[in-house]
Protein backbone atom coordinates (compact mmCIF):
# COMPACT_ATOMS: atom_id res chain seq x y z
CA UNK A 1 0.00 0.00 0.00
CA UNK A 2 1.58 3.20 -1.17
CA UNK A 3 -0.13 5.88 0.86
CA UNK A 4 -0.59 8.24 -2.06
CA UNK A 5 -4.03 7.43 -3.29
CA UNK A 6 -6.26 5.08 -1.40
CA UNK A 7 -9.27 5.86 -3.52
CA UNK A 8 -10.58 2.91 -5.45
CA UNK A 9 -11.77 3.15 -9.01
CA UNK A 10 -15.24 2.41 -7.71
CA UNK A 11 -15.31 5.45 -5.41
CA UNK A 12 -13.96 7.63 -8.23
CA UNK A 13 -16.67 6.35 -10.53
CA UNK A 14 -14.30 4.63 -12.95
CA UNK A 15 -14.89 1.18 -14.24
CA UNK A 16 -12.69 -1.06 -16.34
CA UNK A 17 -14.20 -3.50 -18.80
CA UNK A 18 -13.48 -7.09 -17.76
CA UNK A 19 -13.12 -8.17 -21.38
CA UNK A 20 -11.10 -5.43 -23.09
CA UNK A 21 -9.71 -3.56 -20.08
CA UNK A 22 -10.81 -0.15 -21.33
CA UNK A 23 -11.36 2.28 -18.47
CA UNK A 24 -14.49 4.35 -18.73
CA UNK A 25 -16.68 6.44 -16.52
CA UNK A 26 -20.27 5.19 -16.57
CA UNK A 27 -22.83 7.95 -16.86
CA UNK A 28 -25.00 7.68 -13.80
CA UNK A 29 -27.60 10.17 -14.90
CA UNK A 30 -29.67 7.90 -17.06
CA UNK A 31 -31.11 4.52 -16.13
CA UNK A 32 -29.65 2.55 -19.03
CA UNK A 33 -27.29 -0.33 -18.36
CA UNK A 34 -23.73 0.83 -18.90
CA UNK A 35 -21.92 -0.78 -21.77
CA UNK A 36 -18.23 -0.66 -22.56
CA UNK A 37 -17.70 1.97 -25.26
CA UNK A 38 -15.25 -0.27 -27.08
CA UNK A 39 -16.61 -3.81 -26.93
CA UNK A 40 -20.17 -3.30 -25.65
CA UNK A 41 -19.81 -5.68 -22.71
CA UNK A 42 -22.04 -4.93 -19.73
CA UNK A 43 -19.92 -3.07 -17.20
CA UNK A 44 -19.91 -3.67 -13.48
CA UNK A 45 -17.86 -2.28 -10.60
CA UNK A 46 -17.87 -5.59 -8.70
CA UNK A 47 -18.94 -9.06 -9.78
CA UNK A 48 -22.65 -9.30 -8.99
CA UNK A 49 -23.60 -11.63 -6.14
CA UNK A 50 -19.97 -12.65 -5.84
CA UNK A 51 -20.03 -13.67 -2.17
CA UNK A 52 -23.34 -15.55 -2.34
CA UNK A 53 -22.43 -17.46 -5.49
CA UNK A 54 -18.98 -18.28 -4.17
CA UNK A 55 -20.39 -19.60 -0.86
CA UNK A 56 -22.98 -21.72 -2.66
CA UNK A 57 -20.44 -23.32 -4.99
CA UNK A 58 -17.98 -23.76 -2.15
CA UNK A 59 -20.47 -25.50 0.14
CA UNK A 60 -21.51 -27.82 -2.68
CA UNK A 61 -17.90 -28.75 -3.32
CA UNK A 62 -17.18 -29.23 0.39
CA UNK A 63 -20.10 -31.67 0.63
CA UNK A 64 -18.96 -33.57 -2.45
CA UNK A 65 -15.41 -33.74 -1.09
CA UNK A 66 -16.62 -36.42 1.35
CA UNK A 67 -17.89 -39.00 -1.20
CA UNK A 68 -14.96 -38.11 -3.45
CA UNK A 69 -12.59 -39.36 -0.77
CA UNK A 70 -14.58 -42.22 0.76
CA UNK A 71 -16.03 -43.93 -2.33
CA UNK A 72 -14.08 -46.10 -4.75
CA UNK A 73 -12.05 -44.20 -7.32
CA UNK A 74 -10.65 -47.10 -9.30
CA UNK A 75 -11.14 -50.86 -9.45
CA UNK A 76 -8.20 -52.90 -10.66
CA UNK A 77 -8.54 -56.59 -11.44
CA UNK A 78 -5.94 -59.06 -12.63
CA UNK A 79 -5.88 -62.85 -12.62
CA UNK A 80 -4.47 -63.01 -9.14
CA UNK A 81 -5.75 -59.93 -7.39
CA UNK A 82 -8.68 -57.55 -7.24
CA UNK A 83 -8.24 -54.12 -5.70
CA UNK A 84 -10.70 -51.37 -4.95
CA UNK A 85 -8.92 -48.09 -4.34
CA UNK A 86 -10.12 -44.81 -2.94
CA UNK A 87 -7.99 -41.79 -3.79
CA UNK A 88 -5.98 -42.11 -0.58
CA UNK A 89 -5.47 -45.88 -0.76
CA UNK A 90 -4.36 -45.43 -4.37
CA UNK A 91 -1.70 -43.01 -3.19
CA UNK A 92 -0.64 -45.40 -0.42
CA UNK A 93 -0.43 -48.26 -2.93
CA UNK A 94 1.78 -46.15 -5.19
CA UNK A 95 3.98 -45.20 -2.23
CA UNK A 96 4.36 -48.79 -1.03
CA UNK A 97 5.14 -50.06 -4.52
CA UNK A 98 8.10 -47.67 -4.62
CA UNK A 99 6.91 -44.78 -6.79
CA UNK A 100 7.34 -42.13 -4.10
CA UNK A 101 7.63 -39.21 -6.42
CA UNK A 102 4.46 -40.02 -8.35
CA UNK A 103 2.66 -40.81 -5.09
CA UNK A 104 3.60 -37.37 -3.82
CA UNK A 105 2.35 -35.70 -7.02
CA UNK A 106 -0.99 -37.51 -6.88
CA UNK A 107 -1.33 -36.81 -3.15
CA UNK A 108 -0.77 -33.09 -3.64
CA UNK A 109 -2.97 -32.81 -6.73
CA UNK A 110 -5.92 -34.87 -5.51
CA UNK A 111 -6.01 -34.42 -1.76
CA UNK A 112 -4.03 -31.36 -0.67
CA UNK A 113 -5.05 -28.97 -3.48
CA UNK A 114 -8.85 -29.41 -3.28
CA UNK A 115 -8.80 -29.21 0.53
CA UNK A 116 -6.52 -26.18 0.41
CA UNK A 117 -8.82 -24.48 -2.08
CA UNK A 118 -11.94 -25.08 0.00
CA UNK A 119 -10.31 -23.82 3.21
CA UNK A 120 -8.63 -20.85 1.53
CA UNK A 121 -11.79 -19.68 -0.22
CA UNK A 122 -13.82 -20.07 2.98
CA UNK A 123 -11.24 -17.94 4.85
CA UNK A 124 -11.24 -15.32 2.11
CA UNK A 125 -15.04 -15.16 2.08
CA UNK A 126 -15.31 -14.88 5.85
CA UNK A 127 -12.65 -12.17 6.07
CA UNK A 128 -14.36 -10.21 3.29
CA UNK A 129 -17.73 -10.49 5.00
CA UNK A 130 -16.23 -9.25 8.29
CA UNK A 131 -14.63 -6.40 6.30
CA UNK A 132 -11.28 -7.36 7.78
CA UNK A 133 -8.44 -4.86 7.36
CA UNK A 134 -5.64 -7.29 8.15
CA UNK A 135 -3.31 -9.28 5.90
CA UNK A 136 -4.66 -7.67 2.76
CA UNK A 137 -1.68 -8.23 0.40
CA UNK A 138 -1.27 -11.76 1.77
CA UNK A 139 -4.91 -12.57 1.15
CA UNK A 140 -4.61 -11.25 -2.39
CA UNK A 141 -1.65 -13.58 -2.95
CA UNK A 142 -3.62 -16.47 -1.44
CA UNK A 143 -6.39 -15.83 -3.95
CA UNK A 144 -3.88 -15.79 -6.81
CA UNK A 145 -2.53 -19.13 -5.63
CA UNK A 146 -6.02 -20.65 -5.38
CA UNK A 147 -6.74 -19.58 -8.94
CA UNK A 148 -3.44 -20.93 -10.23
CA UNK A 149 -3.41 -24.42 -8.69
CA UNK A 150 -7.08 -25.33 -9.19
CA UNK A 151 -6.79 -26.99 -12.58
CA UNK A 152 -4.10 -29.46 -11.48
CA UNK A 153 -6.58 -31.38 -9.33
CA UNK A 154 -8.08 -32.78 -12.50
CA UNK A 155 -5.02 -35.04 -12.74
CA UNK A 156 -6.64 -38.10 -11.16
CA UNK A 157 -9.64 -37.92 -13.48
CA UNK A 158 -7.33 -38.08 -16.48
CA UNK A 159 -5.27 -40.91 -15.03
CA UNK A 160 -8.39 -42.97 -14.32
CA UNK A 161 -9.78 -42.30 -17.80
CA UNK A 162 -6.56 -43.43 -19.45
CA UNK A 163 -6.17 -46.56 -17.32
CA UNK A 164 -9.83 -47.56 -17.60
CA UNK A 165 -9.65 -47.29 -21.38
CA UNK A 166 -6.27 -48.95 -21.77
CA UNK A 167 -6.35 -51.84 -19.36
CA UNK A 168 -9.19 -53.79 -20.92
CA UNK A 169 -7.69 -57.19 -21.58
CA UNK A 170 -10.48 -59.66 -21.30
CA UNK A 171 -10.39 -61.72 -18.10
CA UNK A 172 -6.67 -61.04 -17.63
CA UNK A 173 -6.53 -57.44 -16.49
CA UNK A 174 -9.22 -54.84 -16.13
CA UNK A 175 -9.48 -51.34 -14.70
CA UNK A 176 -12.78 -49.59 -14.01
CA UNK A 177 -13.53 -46.02 -12.93
CA UNK A 178 -15.43 -45.91 -9.67
CA UNK A 179 -18.24 -43.63 -8.44
CA UNK A 180 -15.78 -41.40 -6.54
CA UNK A 181 -14.47 -40.14 -9.87
CA UNK A 182 -17.77 -38.38 -10.59
CA UNK A 183 -17.85 -36.74 -7.15
CA UNK A 184 -14.20 -35.80 -7.45
CA UNK A 185 -14.68 -34.27 -10.91
CA UNK A 186 -17.57 -32.25 -9.50
CA UNK A 187 -15.41 -31.03 -6.59
CA UNK A 188 -12.73 -29.78 -9.00
CA UNK A 189 -15.20 -28.07 -11.34
CA UNK A 190 -17.17 -26.49 -8.48
CA UNK A 191 -14.10 -25.13 -6.70
CA UNK A 192 -12.86 -23.69 -10.00
CA UNK A 193 -16.23 -22.00 -10.52
CA UNK A 194 -16.17 -20.75 -6.92
CA UNK A 195 -12.72 -19.22 -7.41
CA UNK A 196 -13.96 -17.52 -10.56
CA UNK A 197 -17.03 -16.17 -8.76
CA UNK A 198 -14.93 -14.55 -6.04
CA UNK A 199 -14.02 -10.92 -6.63
CA UNK A 200 -10.54 -10.09 -5.21
CA UNK A 201 -11.35 -6.37 -5.20
CA UNK A 202 -13.64 -7.03 -2.25
CA UNK A 203 -10.52 -7.79 -0.15
CA UNK A 204 -9.33 -4.20 -0.68
CA UNK A 205 -12.64 -2.41 -0.25
CA UNK A 206 -12.50 -2.03 3.58
CA UNK A 207 -9.34 0.11 3.46
CA UNK A 208 -10.43 2.27 0.56
CA UNK A 209 -11.57 5.77 1.38
CA UNK A 210 -14.92 6.87 0.08
CA UNK A 211 -14.80 9.95 -2.08
CA UNK A 212 -15.91 12.96 -0.05
CA UNK B 1 -23.22 5.90 -22.54
CA UNK B 2 -19.88 5.58 -20.73
CA UNK B 3 -17.04 7.97 -21.44
CA UNK B 4 -13.72 6.20 -22.21
CA UNK B 5 -10.45 7.19 -20.52
CA UNK B 6 -7.75 5.55 -22.60
CA UNK B 7 -4.72 6.70 -20.60
CA UNK B 8 -5.92 5.04 -17.39
CA UNK B 9 -5.59 1.49 -16.11
CA UNK B 10 -7.55 -0.07 -13.29
CA UNK B 11 -5.99 -2.98 -11.43
CA UNK B 12 -8.31 -5.98 -11.79
CA UNK B 13 -7.34 -7.30 -8.36
CA UNK B 14 -7.39 -4.28 -6.07
CA UNK B 15 -9.29 -1.62 -8.07
CA UNK B 16 -6.45 0.90 -7.91
CA UNK B 17 -6.54 3.58 -10.62
CA UNK B 18 -3.20 3.95 -12.38
CA UNK B 19 -1.73 5.82 -15.33
CA UNK B 20 -0.56 3.83 -18.28
CA UNK B 21 3.19 3.98 -18.85
CA UNK B 22 5.15 2.87 -21.93
CA UNK B 23 7.15 -0.31 -21.36
CA UNK B 24 10.60 -1.36 -22.61
CA UNK B 25 10.93 -4.57 -24.63
CA UNK B 26 9.78 -7.53 -22.58
CA UNK B 27 8.75 -5.27 -19.70
CA UNK B 28 5.94 -6.04 -17.29
CA UNK B 29 3.74 -3.44 -15.61
CA UNK B 30 2.73 -4.34 -12.06
CA UNK B 31 0.18 -2.67 -9.81
CA UNK B 32 1.90 -0.34 -7.33
CA UNK B 33 -0.71 -1.27 -4.74
CA UNK B 34 -1.05 -5.07 -4.84
CA UNK B 35 1.64 -6.19 -7.28
CA UNK B 36 -0.69 -7.83 -9.78
CA UNK B 37 0.55 -8.02 -13.37
CA UNK B 38 -1.35 -5.36 -15.30
CA UNK B 39 0.04 -5.65 -18.81
CA UNK B 40 3.17 -6.80 -20.59
CA UNK B 41 5.20 -5.81 -23.56
CA UNK B 42 5.65 -8.81 -25.79
CA UNK B 43 7.76 -8.57 -28.85
CA UNK B 44 6.07 -9.30 -32.14
CA UNK B 45 3.11 -10.71 -30.24
CA UNK B 46 0.59 -11.17 -33.03
CA UNK B 47 2.95 -12.93 -35.44
CA UNK B 48 4.38 -15.23 -32.80
CA UNK B 49 1.03 -16.14 -31.30
CA UNK B 50 -0.34 -16.89 -34.74
CA UNK B 51 2.65 -19.10 -35.56
CA UNK B 52 2.28 -21.02 -32.29
CA UNK B 53 -1.46 -21.37 -32.86
CA UNK B 54 -1.02 -22.85 -36.34
CA UNK B 55 1.65 -25.25 -35.08
CA UNK B 56 -0.58 -26.19 -32.15
CA UNK B 57 -3.45 -26.90 -34.57
CA UNK B 58 -1.30 -29.40 -36.47
CA UNK B 59 -0.08 -31.05 -33.26
CA UNK B 60 -3.63 -31.15 -31.95
CA UNK B 61 -4.79 -33.21 -34.93
CA UNK B 62 -1.88 -35.65 -34.55
CA UNK B 63 -2.43 -35.93 -30.79
CA UNK B 64 -6.07 -36.82 -31.28
CA UNK B 65 -5.81 -39.19 -34.24
CA UNK B 66 -3.00 -41.47 -33.11
CA UNK B 67 -2.69 -43.83 -30.14
CA UNK B 68 -1.10 -42.40 -27.00
CA UNK B 69 0.27 -45.50 -25.31
CA UNK B 70 -0.06 -49.22 -25.81
CA UNK B 71 0.32 -52.07 -23.35
CA UNK B 72 1.45 -55.63 -23.86
CA UNK B 73 0.26 -58.22 -21.38
CA UNK B 74 1.32 -61.79 -22.09
CA UNK B 75 0.92 -61.36 -25.81
CA UNK B 76 -2.29 -59.40 -25.60
CA UNK B 77 -1.80 -55.95 -27.08
CA UNK B 78 -4.01 -52.95 -26.44
CA UNK B 79 -3.56 -49.32 -27.36
CA UNK B 80 -5.65 -46.23 -26.85
CA UNK B 81 -6.31 -42.92 -28.59
CA UNK B 82 -7.82 -39.98 -26.72
CA UNK B 83 -11.25 -40.13 -28.43
CA UNK B 84 -11.12 -43.91 -27.96
CA UNK B 85 -10.46 -43.50 -24.24
CA UNK B 86 -13.36 -41.11 -23.88
CA UNK B 87 -15.83 -43.34 -25.69
CA UNK B 88 -14.57 -46.36 -23.79
CA UNK B 89 -15.20 -44.69 -20.43
CA UNK B 90 -18.62 -43.59 -21.67
CA UNK B 91 -19.47 -47.20 -22.56
CA UNK B 92 -18.36 -48.36 -19.12
CA UNK B 93 -21.22 -46.29 -17.70
CA UNK B 94 -19.32 -43.17 -16.67
CA UNK B 95 -20.76 -40.52 -19.01
CA UNK B 96 -20.02 -37.63 -16.61
CA UNK B 97 -16.30 -38.33 -16.50
CA UNK B 98 -16.01 -38.87 -20.22
CA UNK B 99 -17.88 -35.61 -20.89
CA UNK B 100 -15.56 -33.77 -18.52
CA UNK B 101 -12.47 -35.14 -20.24
CA UNK B 102 -14.01 -34.50 -23.66
CA UNK B 103 -14.58 -30.86 -22.74
CA UNK B 104 -11.22 -30.18 -21.08
CA UNK B 105 -8.90 -31.99 -23.49
CA UNK B 106 -10.70 -32.05 -26.83
CA UNK B 107 -13.25 -29.23 -27.01
CA UNK B 108 -11.59 -26.43 -25.00
CA UNK B 109 -8.13 -26.56 -26.66
CA UNK B 110 -9.72 -26.89 -30.12
CA UNK B 111 -11.93 -23.87 -29.51
CA UNK B 112 -8.98 -21.91 -28.12
CA UNK B 113 -6.69 -22.66 -31.06
CA UNK B 114 -9.42 -22.04 -33.64
CA UNK B 115 -10.57 -18.75 -32.14
CA UNK B 116 -6.99 -17.57 -31.80
CA UNK B 117 -6.41 -18.13 -35.53
CA UNK B 118 -9.79 -16.60 -36.46
CA UNK B 119 -8.96 -13.55 -34.36
CA UNK B 120 -5.33 -12.94 -35.27
CA UNK B 121 -5.27 -13.76 -38.97
CA UNK B 122 -7.58 -10.85 -39.95
CA UNK B 123 -5.88 -8.53 -37.44
CA UNK B 124 -2.52 -9.32 -38.97
CA UNK B 125 -3.89 -8.56 -42.43
CA UNK B 126 -5.22 -5.26 -41.15
CA UNK B 127 -8.88 -6.17 -41.29
CA UNK B 128 -11.50 -6.33 -38.60
CA UNK B 129 -12.39 -9.94 -37.89
CA UNK B 130 -16.02 -10.95 -37.75
CA UNK B 131 -17.30 -11.24 -34.19
CA UNK B 132 -14.15 -9.96 -32.49
CA UNK B 133 -15.87 -9.16 -29.21
CA UNK B 134 -17.49 -12.57 -28.64
CA UNK B 135 -14.19 -14.20 -29.67
CA UNK B 136 -12.20 -12.22 -27.09
CA UNK B 137 -14.78 -12.97 -24.41
CA UNK B 138 -14.80 -16.71 -25.22
CA UNK B 139 -10.99 -16.85 -25.30
CA UNK B 140 -10.87 -15.40 -21.81
CA UNK B 141 -13.26 -18.03 -20.45
CA UNK B 142 -12.05 -21.08 -22.39
CA UNK B 143 -8.43 -20.55 -21.33
CA UNK B 144 -9.26 -21.76 -17.81
CA UNK B 145 -10.84 -25.00 -19.00
CA UNK B 146 -8.26 -26.22 -21.48
CA UNK B 147 -6.12 -28.65 -19.51
CA UNK B 148 -3.69 -30.23 -21.94
CA UNK B 149 -0.73 -29.74 -19.57
CA UNK B 150 -2.58 -31.47 -16.73
CA UNK B 151 -3.45 -34.30 -19.10
CA UNK B 152 0.21 -34.62 -20.04
CA UNK B 153 1.08 -35.08 -16.36
CA UNK B 154 -1.81 -37.57 -16.21
CA UNK B 155 -0.22 -39.59 -19.02
CA UNK B 156 3.07 -39.69 -17.11
CA UNK B 157 1.39 -40.84 -13.89
CA UNK B 158 -0.53 -43.49 -15.82
CA UNK B 159 2.76 -44.67 -17.36
CA UNK B 160 4.30 -45.14 -13.93
CA UNK B 161 1.27 -47.08 -12.73
CA UNK B 162 1.33 -49.28 -15.84
CA UNK B 163 5.02 -50.16 -15.89
CA UNK B 164 4.70 -52.30 -12.76
CA UNK B 165 2.37 -54.82 -14.49
CA UNK B 166 2.71 -54.34 -18.23
CA UNK B 167 5.17 -53.76 -21.03
CA UNK B 168 4.41 -50.21 -22.10
CA UNK B 169 4.84 -49.02 -25.68
CA UNK B 170 5.10 -45.27 -26.34
CA UNK B 171 3.03 -44.33 -29.37
CA UNK B 172 3.01 -41.25 -31.59
CA UNK B 173 0.44 -39.17 -29.71
CA UNK B 174 2.36 -39.10 -26.44
CA UNK B 175 5.07 -37.04 -28.19
CA UNK B 176 2.38 -35.01 -29.93
CA UNK B 177 0.81 -34.22 -26.55
CA UNK B 178 4.17 -33.20 -25.15
CA UNK B 179 4.69 -30.85 -28.10
CA UNK B 180 1.12 -29.57 -27.87
CA UNK B 181 1.64 -28.75 -24.19
CA UNK B 182 4.70 -26.65 -25.01
CA UNK B 183 3.06 -24.99 -28.01
CA UNK B 184 -0.07 -24.03 -26.08
CA UNK B 185 2.02 -22.63 -23.23
CA UNK B 186 4.08 -20.58 -25.71
CA UNK B 187 0.90 -19.42 -27.41
CA UNK B 188 -0.58 -18.21 -24.11
CA UNK B 189 2.70 -16.55 -23.12
CA UNK B 190 3.08 -14.63 -26.36
CA UNK B 191 -0.58 -13.62 -26.65
CA UNK B 192 -1.07 -10.02 -25.61
CA UNK B 193 -4.76 -9.04 -25.60
CA UNK B 194 -3.85 -5.41 -24.99
CA UNK B 195 -1.94 -5.20 -28.23
CA UNK B 196 -4.81 -6.86 -30.09
CA UNK B 197 -7.24 -4.27 -28.72
CA UNK B 198 -4.90 -1.46 -29.72
CA UNK B 199 -4.62 -2.90 -33.23
CA UNK B 200 -8.41 -3.20 -33.42
CA UNK B 201 -8.76 0.45 -32.34
CA UNK B 202 -6.26 1.40 -35.01
CA UNK B 203 -8.12 -0.58 -37.67
CA UNK B 204 -11.41 1.02 -36.61
CA UNK B 205 -9.85 4.51 -36.78
CA UNK B 206 -8.34 3.86 -40.21
CA UNK B 207 -11.72 2.64 -41.40
CA UNK B 208 -13.41 5.83 -40.27
CA UNK B 209 -10.77 8.27 -41.54
CA UNK B 210 -11.24 8.33 -45.31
Amino acid sequence: MKGKSRLSAKSLGYCSCHVCGLVSRPDNDDDTIDLCPRCHTTLYMRKTGSIERCWALLLASAILYVPANTLIMMETGTLISYRKDTILSGVVHLWVSGSWFVAAIVFVASIVVPLFKIIALALLLMSVQRRSRHWIPQRTRLYRLVEAVGRWSMLDIFVVTLLAALVQIRSLAIVKAGPAAIAFGAVVVLTMLAAMAFDPRLIWDPIRKEKP
Amino acid sequence: MSIPHRHLIICHECDQVLKEIPLPNGGVACCSCCGATLYRHTQDSINRTLAFAVAAAVMYVIANCFPIIGIDFQGNYNEVTLPGAISSVWNQGRPVISTLVLFCIIVAPAVEIMLMICLLLPVRMGQKALGVYPIMRTLQVIKTWGMVEVFMLGILVALVKLTTDFIVIYEVAIWAFAALTLLLASMTASFNPREVWQQLDQIAEDGEAP
